[in-house]
């Protein structure tokens, strides 16, 4: 059942606000991140001054990220001559576009009731709940793969159509890379897909909400923690960055395949690296770490282990949800990042290597466990 | 003409991994933890309000950690009244290799002990290595270096240069060992 237009329009607007904040504020938190890490300040330099005072708001350096995006907007568009304008032209957004959609099937929040939410909308709404999510589709989790299968085309397309044999062998590199790990991920995300029965995203999150033993909360890192490793790392290798960032290597390598691309084409390139990261965030949270759901924490209110219950009004459900999937995301984006000032790059044989004789066999075993424990607990019937 | 194989050179001390380091998972997370670890450590410090790190941020805020003997921004020494001790010989200008020092001399008749003076006594920090050599080779006790750094921050080079007058009068020295005017020995 999908939502009346009003309120999808309200989601999209939601989803968009967010995935564009986190391009924006990731580049922040990359920068101060890397800096808390390494003893330093950080960037803090750039400033907005009030006008006609010298009151300066520095804000920890929060502007950076608009200079950047100033920068990146006032350069010079250099015009390559490239075999094929068009695909040039297209490159970027073929890239950028599917990293946004992905988000349209991930559910990041319960249920909401309008009418009990806003006594103005009661008349309208009446007690009809609709789950927070742009497109409640029941192949959710194929059409992630579908779109994330996208953004391969576009590295390829702006490689291929650059007239750049440097950007040639990037977009070659980039290519052979992400569907090497596009397949250890398809892997991983199968033992989840025979535990939970289901490739509807709303509905995995469901099952993630109960507890396992009692304590335990019932997410998927409990039930699949080798996968969990296993898909973490395949997606942060298919996002490109360090240490799988060979496709655009820029301190040994020439920039791969944007390397014919300057200005805000560009700026497409790094905005939609910066959005994967929170994609992959959120795609990890609702698959592995229970999505909008907190321990204990269901629609009605709290229930302890012991078995108290704490009733907790609509509203305070409604907005403890959206934060708990934010609080999940910024952890797993810091995570990401701390990975990517830790880890030296891998050498392109190494990298291959690390996905064919390592991953994928790896990936393959937790496969086969999870069958073999599924139908030994199910007798067959899953 | 057929050139030898390429051959590896082996080394006596080659890092050798074992099956721990090989798997790679284990050492990985070794590193996230320390990484994680320190950025940990930093944020705490910066959240209880202390300083999480090692740099400063200059130049609004300098480090404290120079060594009194640091060798920093010169200071030209004056006479009783006032004048610089400096005598205008060229010593320093001519030892030092970065050639930075320019003097302009002049003749002071009023004084007969010492009739030469600099009207003119320019540094270009831009260019200047800090080595003291100027100091060693100054007869008179007249350049001297003080632990300061001459913080001359710019987005010109010609913004570096430091005068006469600053160097007399931003750090006042007059302790000279040669006393003023010339005691024994002949003036002539």
């Amino acid at each position: 059942m999908n939502a009346p237009f009003a309120v999808t329009v309200v989601y999209v607007l939601y989803a968009l606000g967010l995935l564009l904040t986190f391009g924006t504020v990731l580049t922040w938190i990359e920068r101060k991140q890397a800096a808390v890490m390494a003893d330093r300040i950080g960037a803090n330099r750039a400033y907005v001054r009030i006008p006609f005072t010298q009151f300066k708001l520095i804000w920890l350096g929060l502007f950076h990220g608009v200079a950047d995006g100033l920068k990146m907007l006032l350069k010079e568009d250099f015009r390559a001559v490239p075999y094929d304008r068009v695909a040039y032209a297209l490159g970027p957004w073929v890239t950028f576009v599917p990293v946004m959609l992905v988000f349209a099937v991930i559910p990041f929040g319960g249920s909401v009731a309008p009418g009990r939410l806003f006594s103005a909308l009661a008349g309208t709404y009446g007690d009809r709940t609709f789950p927070m999510q742009i497109a409640a589709l029941d192949a959710g989790l194929l059409v992630i793969f579908a779109f994330s299968g996208l953004t391969i085309i576009g590295t390829m397309l702006s490689g291929w159509s650059s007239a750049n044999k440097f950007s040639l062998l990037g977009a070659l590199r980039a290519g052979s890379q992400m569907i090497s790990y596009e397949l250890v991920m398809g892997l991983t995300i199968v033992g989840l897909i025979l535990i939970y029965g289901t490739v509807d995203l709303d509905a995995i999150v469901r099952l993630q909400s109960g507890t396992v033993l009692g304590v335990l909360p019932a997410w998927g890192i409990c039930y699949q923690p080798f996968a969990a490793l296993l898909f973490l790392t395949a997606a942060i290798a298919e996002n490109k960055r360090i240490p799988f960032d060979l496709p655009e290597a820029e301190s040994e390598l020439i920039a791969g395949y944007y390397t014919e691309y300057s200005a805000m084409k560009m700026g497409l390139f790094m905005f939609a690296e910066f959005i994967e990261i929170a994609i992959i965030a959120a795609l990890f949270t609702t698959l592995f770490l229970g999505g909008y759901n907190l321990p204990w924490l269901n629609d009605a209110g709290f229930v302890f282990p012991g078995g108290h219950a704490l009733p907790v009004p609509h509203g305070v459900v409604v907005v403890t949800q959206l934060l708990t999937f934010l609080v999940k995301i910024v952890l797993l984006c810091s995570f990401q990042i701390l990975v990517r000032w830790t880890l030296p790059r891998f050498r392109w044989d190494q990298l291959l290597r690390f996905a064919w004789k390592f991953m994928l066999p790896l990936a393959l075993v937790n496969l086969v466990a999870t069958v073999a424990i599924v139908a030994l607990l199910h007798g067959g019937r899953a | 003409m057929s050139r030898p194989p390429y051959v590896r050179r082996r080394y006596w001390n080659e890092p050798r991994m074992g099956w721990w380091e090989r798997a790679y998972v284990f050492e990985v997370a070794r590193g996230l933890g320390i990484t994680g670890g320190v950025f940990l450590a930093n944020m705490w410090k910066w959240m209880t309000g202390r300083k999480g790190a090692l740099t400063s941020y200059y130049p609004e805020e300098k480090r404290a950690d120079y060594a009194p003997a640091n060798r920093g921004k010169h200071v030209l020494t004056q006479r009783p009244d006032g004048r610089p001790q400096c005598v205008a010989c060229n010593m320093c200008a001519t030892v030092c290799p970065a050639q930075v020092i320019e003097i302009d001399a002049a003749y002071d008749p009023d004084d007969p002990a010492h009739p030469k003076y600099p009207v003119r006594f320019e540094i270009d920090y831009s260019r200047c290595v800090f080595c003291g050599l100027c100091v060693e080779a100054c007869p008179e006790d007249a350049i001297r270096m003080a632990p300061e750094t001459p913080d001359l921050p710019g987005f010109d080079r010609h913004q570096m240069w430091l005068g006469r007058e600053e160097l007399l009068t931003w750090k006042p020295q007059r302790d000279v060992a040669k006393p003023y005017p010339p005691t024994g020995g002949s003036a002539r």
